[in-house]
Parts: structure tokens; C-alpha cells; sequence
């Protein structure tokens, strides 16, 4: 009858590299996607050393190949092998949606640690996230790009500020809901610094939804790369990135349909795995968001 | 003798479905009709899961592995759904702990009673809506057209809990099950609550299958008394044989651990250090822009009180009464509207937070949540050095006190590397009081600290704290809803209504022979007044004794 009595349970709870691993293998769909963007990112990483022929060598005098033992994929209207752009292209792609998501949550995360603790922070850097945030986000970044010109790092810089407001907000709830709890209080009483607390208590809560948010923008910079790509706003087109291999290859796309068709099936595969793995890390993390998926 | 109206035999109930992991182990309880059952039991004991198994409400993973279960004779534990939904409401139907969250926010309550009229008769609107006001009536609820059109959030809780009564009641079952329906009421509202019950069942002959942990409530209501402990029956008695002669050791350590409403022998006053004092501490809470102020509500006013070294001083109230509000004020957890703390002589009130930071160590906290008053990501050995570390100590010197600590609150010195999800309730409630110990504190704030827990383990954190109080000569200013609990532990005790003292005195004096109207309210209201359980008889033979 005494509580001491009662047995202290030893048992401990898995890691959270454990939990999204376990969720991981327990899915084949999960699997497959997590199988495809290894297969892209290495292929992406390994690039210079896989390409069959030099992407950005022209040779006219095979202009718009179909496919064929030499080129796998055929080639551009300058005669440039399809496969090794499409597989050189994934390194500008796949940086910029990676850089923009670790950006966009690093500043997201500080800025709203500040918004959601500090209170009279809170009031002015909202309202100029609101106002951020009222603004398209493609909209945004081609201004960004028409402003300071395109490049790699324009690019980046316009792909990720226009993500950042969403991950402030999310940090900023979660920390207003973390703020109320009794073990921050008592921090309080225990005279701890808004530092200790903020980095102590406050940080860790928001990890979960932020490896969550992450791949979301990692997989929509991707997306929005290849979307100012093709509208000529974005990187300069001798170095290939998925989306202005798709722009240049507009004009072209009835005599090769490749030239628009792999590009394009590289990039829907890439942000489909990643919001599959995006959704696995979510669930693995937040049991709870779990079960309601499954009775939905 | 007439059929029972509920008739379990033999009822387990397994997670899974599996042998080692059963929640309910053969358990036999049988209702008469207009007959009040409580099944008693603290958390863990099975007794909300066997009224969800009546209800044929199970949560998924858990199965029936054995056992029948027969209403009106009839058995129900493998009947089809549409039966058993038809079943519900018409022969049985259930009341929650928590009618806030039973309603549905977002319509009136007045159709969410007629709904299940509506599905249940086929009476016209006219003659269902005639139906409806005459129930709200008869659970004694004032105004009922407006009621009628009214949402959950526009009526106090003890409303609300008529609702749900009258919901469930209005297609007149033989049974009603009540999940502690009067745990999450003030104490004024869950003496109404208990007499309505009582009185419907004398005036419909409803058979009531009450589920509680609280032995007061019990010596109030029941007919029949089951006790459950770890899905076990431990003993079924009538309510009056059971409190007089308990068969078994844990109902009889049960009994004990009530906390008697008799307050507890005065300590002397030895004029001792003052180490808090307030004057006219007010808290006002303004709504509105930065130009008007809408409105104002006064949470606190004008409170004044006097805490001496090694004293406890108690706090009683009902929710809103401003205890809390009075709390926070004296933690800085918020910043009071005006008045004094004076912590061991420095007015701690208007300090900005650098220069009140020294101050802190000399008051400290213990919340009433167990669950969250630890940082769940971090072991407790953390949390308890947190402070010491703040102030400077050396973390070996301070890990070498955590241990120290947590052997004073009776844990072993080693569980200082666990997190806190491997400790149960009552444990981690200890490691909070440690944690606040830490810091050598001469003031300790209990808000509602034992309250989130069972009975018994709630006795042991009280004689904790009593102890500690002896060994360090700690001033704890206790907040507690329950006037047995203050009566217990506190040498003075302040009734407060509407963040107003209404009554401040020994607790000998306030408690025995109040003054205020609102303290004999809620005196007479405590449920299960009248029985001295730690002596298993009626307090008037008590008296008789003496």
C-alpha cells in the first residue's frame, strides 16, 4: 500500500531517431520513398563521377536524340546529354531545397522562440510576419530575383524567405503552449534566465514539428526552384537545374517529349518521398496525429 | 424479489485479449432496482472500464476475456450494436465526469436533450420540446426556456452536470451509470448534485451504478458498496457495514486515509519569525485595447495574511474563488495590481525581475499536476539541480543534494538519473517537493499539491510534508479545495469567495465553529461529513464517546 512500494518502471523510451526509424521499415510505401530519395540524393551527391557524357557540352549535330544506347534519354536542343544534365541538375535542386529548409527553420525557430516568450516582441515581430506572409510566396521570391538578380544564392535567399514567417508561427504556438506549463513555472520560481528556459524547457518541444515542417519546405523550395527556373527568373542556364532544364525544353517538347517528361518525373518522385518521409517522421513523433490518420 | 436490474458474473477484462494483462479480474456485482451500487477504488482499479464494458462502450483494445453481463435479465455483453445503442438511453445511460467536454460546444443543450428524444420516440417537436423542459425541471434547473436556447459554455458547471443528467434520464432507464459525475464540481455544486440524484432516484426508482474514489461521497449516496484495487474485488458490503466493519486490510487503509473533517489539534503559537506577509494584495485583470479598458475582473482584493516559521497556513475556496490568482502573485509567476508581499521582511511585490532574483530561492512552488510539473525530456536530477545551479552552487555539491533530497522525500538517491515518465503520480509529486527543497526555501507554496492525487498516497504526501515542515521549520502556505485535507495539515486557514477573505482565524475556530454563511456552506457540503471514517463510526457516537 505504501507508493514507494510500487514498482519505478525502468523502462526507457525510445530515441526519436529510434521512432521515425521503426515507422520507416514498418511501411513498404514508406520504404519504397525512402529507397527512391537515397537512390536521387546519391546519384545527386556522386553527380560528377556518374555522368556518362560532360552535361554541358554542345554538340549540335545531335540535336533532340530520342533515346539510344549512347544518350539513355536522348538530348537538348543544343545537343546536350538529357541524362547527365538531369542527374547534375539534382545537386542545384536538392541544395537549394535542403539549404532552404535549414534556413528558413534556423531563423524561424529564433525568431519565434523571441515572439512566442517575450511578450512585448510578440505584438511587433507578428505583425511584420503577417505582413510577410500576406504576400504570395512566388510572387515574393521573383521580386527578390528581379531585384538583386539570379544566381545560386539569390535564388536560395528568395526561396527562403518567404518560408520563414509559416515556421515562426509554428514555433510561436508551441512555445505559447509550452510557456504554461507547470515545469516552465517552476523554472521561473527557480529563478532561472528567459535563456536557460527558452533553450532548457521551451526548445525541445519544438524539434518534433520542426523536422516535420522541414521536409515540407525542403520538398516546396524544390518545387518553387524549378517553378522560377522555368519562368527564366531563377539560376542561369548553363549550370542545369531541374527546372530550366524543363524551361528550356518547352519550345522543344514536341519533338522530344523527354526533355520536359524525366525532369519533371525526377522532381515528382524527389517531393513525393520527401512528404512521405515528411508524414512518417510526423507520425512517429506524435503518436496522437497518428491514430486520427488512420480513423480519418 | 424482484429481477436485478444489472447482474455481472465472472467479468474480465483483458488489454489485448491477453491473460497477463487483465484490467478486470472476475468481478460480480449485482443491482436492485432503485438501488444505489458505488464501486470505489482508486486509479488503476478497473471501475471506469467495467462501466464502459456495461455501456458496450470498451475502447478497442481491450476485450472481454470472460464473465456475463445481464441487464433486466436479458444478456448484453454479446448483443449486436443497433440493440446495445437502442439499450443505451432507453434501459441505461451514463453521466461523465466532465460535462464540458460531454456537451456538445456548439449547439444548444436544449436540442442536444431533445436529439435523443427525437431518436428514440417518435413523439411530435411540440410534444418532445414539453418533454424536455418538464426534465430540465424536475434536475432543478432555474430559467429553463432560456436554458433551453442556451450553448454549454453559457452555464456554470454544475448546470451543465443537470444536462447531462437530464440527457440521460429523460428516456427514463432503469440504470444510470455515473462516472464520478461530481469530481470535476465545487463542492457546494456536488452536494446539489448528490441530493438531486438522490432524489430522482426516490421519485423515477432509477438504479444508480456510482463510480468514485471518494469515500465521503460514498457515505452519502450508496446503498451497496463494491471495492476495486488493481481489477480486483476486494470486498462488497452494504454502505453502513462496510464503514463500521471493513473485512479487509486495504478497505480499512482506505477508511484511514480519509481525511477527517475535524481539524487536527492546534500547535502552539510560538510567535515564531513572520516569513510572508501580504497587505491589500490585489489582482485585476483588464481586458481591451490600448486606449479603453473594457472590462475588469478582480480575481484578488485586498488580501492580507501573516505566515510565521514552521507554521501552514491554508487557503480554501471554490474554483474562481482566487486562491490561485493569490498563488501566482506571491510566486511572480504574475505580477500583482497592488498591495505588499513581504518575503522575510522585502517587499518582493514591484521588485523588477534582476533585483528579485536573489529573493527567489526563499520561496518556492509545488504544483498540482504531477504530470506536468516536471520537464518530461530531462531526468529529475536535473530538474532538482536546476535552481542550486542558478544560484551558484557547484554541480557536484549540487547533485550530492539532489540525492540527499530524494532520500528525504523517500525515493532512492539513485533514481536521479530516471525521467520522470518512470515514476508514478504520487512519486513525482515527491521529486517536486524536493525540487523545491533544493533551494532551501523558507516559504513553500502548495497550490492544490495533493489534490490530482489518490487518497492514500495523498495521506503520505501530507505526513511527508508535515514531517518536512517539522525537520526544516518551512512556512507552507496550502491551497486545497478540500476542507478536510486544510483540516488536517493548516494551524490557520482564510476562506476566500469571489478573490475576497471571508474568513481568516485558527483553523480549530474556522473550521469547527464558522462564522461566514459561505464557510458553513461549504462545510455543510463536504460530502461525507458526518462519519469519522479513521474510526469507523458516525461522529456523533464519536462525540458520545468523549
Amino acid at each position: 500500500m505504501t507508493d514507494t512500494a510500487i514498482p519505478i518502471d525502468r523502462g526507457d523510451r525510445p530515441s526519436t531517431l529510434r521512432k521515425i526509424g521503426e515507422v520507416v521499415v514498418s511501411s513498404p510505401m514508406v520504404m519504397l520513398a525512402a529507397v527512391l530519395l537515397a537512390i536521387i540524393v546519391l546519384a545527386s551527391i556522386f553527380a560528377p563521377w556518374i555522368v556518362p557524357h560532360d552535361p554541358g557540352r554542345l554538340s549540335p549535330s545531335v540535336r533532340l536524340r530520342g533515346p539510344d544506347s549512347t544518350f539513355w534519354i536522348g538530348t537538348d536542343a543544343f545537343g546536350r546529354d538529357l541524362f547527365s544534365r538531369v542527374v547534375m541538375g539534382g545537386q542545384i535542386s536538392l541544395a537549394v531545397g535542403v539549404g532552404a529548409a535549414i534556413v528558413s527553420v534556423a531563423a524561424g525557430l529564433a525568431l519565434g522562440l523571441l515572439a512566442g516568450y517575450i511578450r512585448w516582441l510578440d505584438a511587433i515581430l507578428m505583425r511584420f510576419v503577417d505582413g510577410l506572409m500576406a504576400i504570395p510566396n512566388i510572387l515574393l521570391a521573383i521580386a527578390i530575383v528581379s531585384l538583386w538578380g539570379a544566381g545560386l544564392w539569390t535564388v536560395l535567399i528568395a526561396i527562403t524567405i518567404p518560408e520563414i514567417p509559416r515556421v515562426v508561427r509554428l514555433v510561436r504556438s508551441v512555445v505559447l503552449s509550452a510557456r504554461e506549463e507547470p515545469y516552465v513555472e517552476a523554472a521561473i520560481a527557480a529563478g532561472s534566465s528567459s535563456w536557460l528556459i527558452m533553450r532548457r524547457h521551451l526548445l525541445p518541444n519544438t524539434v518534433a514539428p520542426l523536422i516535420v515542417q522541414g521536409t515540407y519546405i525542403c520538398a516546396s523550395a524544390i518545387l518553387v526552384e524549378a517553378i522560377l527556373s522555368f519562368l527564366g527568373a531563377g539560376i542561369n542556364p548553363e549550370t542545369p537545374s531541374w527546372g530550366n532544364i524543363m524551361a528550356e525544353g518547352r519550345l522543344f517538347f514536341q519533338i522530344n517529349p523527354g526533355i520536359i517528361l524525366w525532369p519533371g518525373l525526377v522532381v515528382s518522385v524527389t517531393i513525393l518521398s520527401i512528404n512521405l518521409l515528411g508524414d512518417a517522421v510526423r507520425d512517429a513523433l506524435d503518436p496522437r496525429m497518428a491514430k486520427r490518420g488512420i480513423d480519418r | 424479489m424482484n429481477k436485478p436490474v444489472l447482474d455481472i458474473r465472472g467479468l474480465r477484462i483483458a488489454l489485448d485479449g491477453r491473460a497477463d494483462q487483465e484490467l478486470v479480474k472476475g468481478l460480480d456485482l449485482t443491482i436492485q432496482p432503485g438501488e444505489t451500487m458505488c464501486l470505489v477504488g482508486e486509479s488503476g482499479s478497473g471501475k471506469s472500464i467495467t462501466a464502459l464494458a456495461v455501456m458496450g462502450l470498451l475502447p478497442k483494445a481491450l476485450k472481454m476475456t470472460a464473465g456475463r453481463i445481464e441487464l433486466l435479465g436479458e444478456t448484453i455483453h454479446n448483443a449486436p450494436a443497433p440493440k446495445l445503442r437502442k439499450l443505451r438511453t432507453t434501459a441505461m445511460s451514463m453521466i461523465f465526469q466532465e460535462p464540458m467536454t460531454a456537451l456538445n460546444p456548439v449547439a444548444k443543450v436544449g436540442r442536444q436533450i431533445d436529439e435523443v428524444l427525437e431518436a428514440h420516440s417518435n413523439l411530435g417537436a411540440k410534444e418532445r420540446k414539453r418533454r424536455v423542459l418538464e426534465m430540465m425541471e424536475s434536475v432543478h434547473l432555474p430559467e429553463v426556456e432560456r436554458i433551453y436556447r442556451s450553448y454549454p459554455h453559457q452555464l456554470s458547471g454544475g448546470q451543465r452536470q443537470r444536462i447531462m443528467i437530464a440527457m440521460a434520464l429523460i428516456m427514463q432507464p432503469q440504470l444510470l451509470i455515473a462516472d464520478e459525475p461530481t469530481t470535476a464540481l465545487d463542492v457546494t455544486t456536488q452536494a446539489q448534485t448528490l441530493s438531486l440524484l438522490r432524489e430522482l432516484r426516490e421519485k423515477q426508482g432509477t438504479a444508480v451504478l456510482f463510480i468514485t474514489h471518494d469515500m465521503g461521497v460514498v457515505a452519502d449516496i450508496a446503498d451497496d458498496v463494491t471495492v476495486m484495487k488493481l481489477g480486483e474485488v476486494m470486498e462488497a458490503q452494504p454502505t453502513e457495514q462496510l464503514l463500521r466493519h471493513p473485512r479487509t486490510d486495504y478497505t480499512r487503509e482506505l477508511l484511514k486515509a480519509v481525511p477527517s473533517h475535524v481539524p487536527r489539534p492546534p500547535r502552539a503559537d510560538d510567535n515564531a519569525p513572520v516569513v510572508l506577509q501580504t497587505q491589500a494584495l490585489t489582482k485585476v485583470y483588464s481586458q481591451g485595447g490600448w486606449l479603453v479598458k473594457t472590462r475588469e475582473t478582480v480575481a484578488a482584493k485586498e488580501v492580507a495574511f501573516t505566515l510565521r516559521k514552521g507554521r501552514t497556513l491554508g487557503i480554501v475556496g471554490e474554483s474562481g474563488s482566487g486562491k490561485t490568482t493569490v498563488a501566482r502573485c506571491i510566486m511572480r509567476l504574475i505580477d500583482p495590481t497592488s498591495g505588499t508581499i513581504e518575503i522575510d521582511g522585502t517587499d518582493i511585490a514591484t521588485l523588477p525581475p534582476r533585483e528579485l532574483k536573489p529573493h527567489r530561492r526563499k520561496f518556492q512552488i509545488v504544483f498540482q499536476d504531477p504530470m506536468r510539473s516536471l520537464n518530461p525530456r530531462i531526468e529529475v536530477g536535473q530538474s532538482i539541480i536546476e535552481g542550486p545551479l542558478n544560484f551558484g552552487v557547484p554541480r557536484k555539491q549540487a547533485m550530492a543534494r539532489a540525492r540527499e533530497l530524494m532520500t528525504l522525500v523517500d525515493l532512492p538517491a539513485s533514481a536521479v538519473d530516471r525521467f520522470p515518465h518512470q515514476f508514478s503520480g504520487g512519486q513525482r509529486q515527491r521529486i517536486a517537493i524536493a525540487r523545491a527543497l533544493a533551494m532551501d526555501p523558507e516559504v513553500l507554496v502548495a497550490d492544490e499539491a495533493v489534490s490530482a492525487l489518490d487518497v492514500s498516497v495523498q495521506a503520505q504526501v501530507l505526513r511527508l510534508m508535515a514531517d518536512l515542515q517539522a525537520k526544516l521549520g518551512l512556512g507552507i502556505l496550502f491551497i486545497t479545495h478540500d476542507l478536510g485535507v486544510a483540516a488536517q495539515i493548516c494551524d490557520d486557514v482564510i476562506v476566500m469567495q469571489h478573490g475576497v477573505i471571508v474568513e481568516y482565524g485558527p483553523a480549530g475556530e474556522v473550521l469547527a465553529t464558522p462564522q461566514h454563511p459561505y464557510t458553513k456552506a461549504l462545510i455543510e457540503a463536504a460530502p461525507g461529513r458526518h462519519w469519522d471514517f479513521a474510526n469507523f463510526r458516525p461522529f456523533s457516537e464519536s462525540r458520545q464517546d468523549a
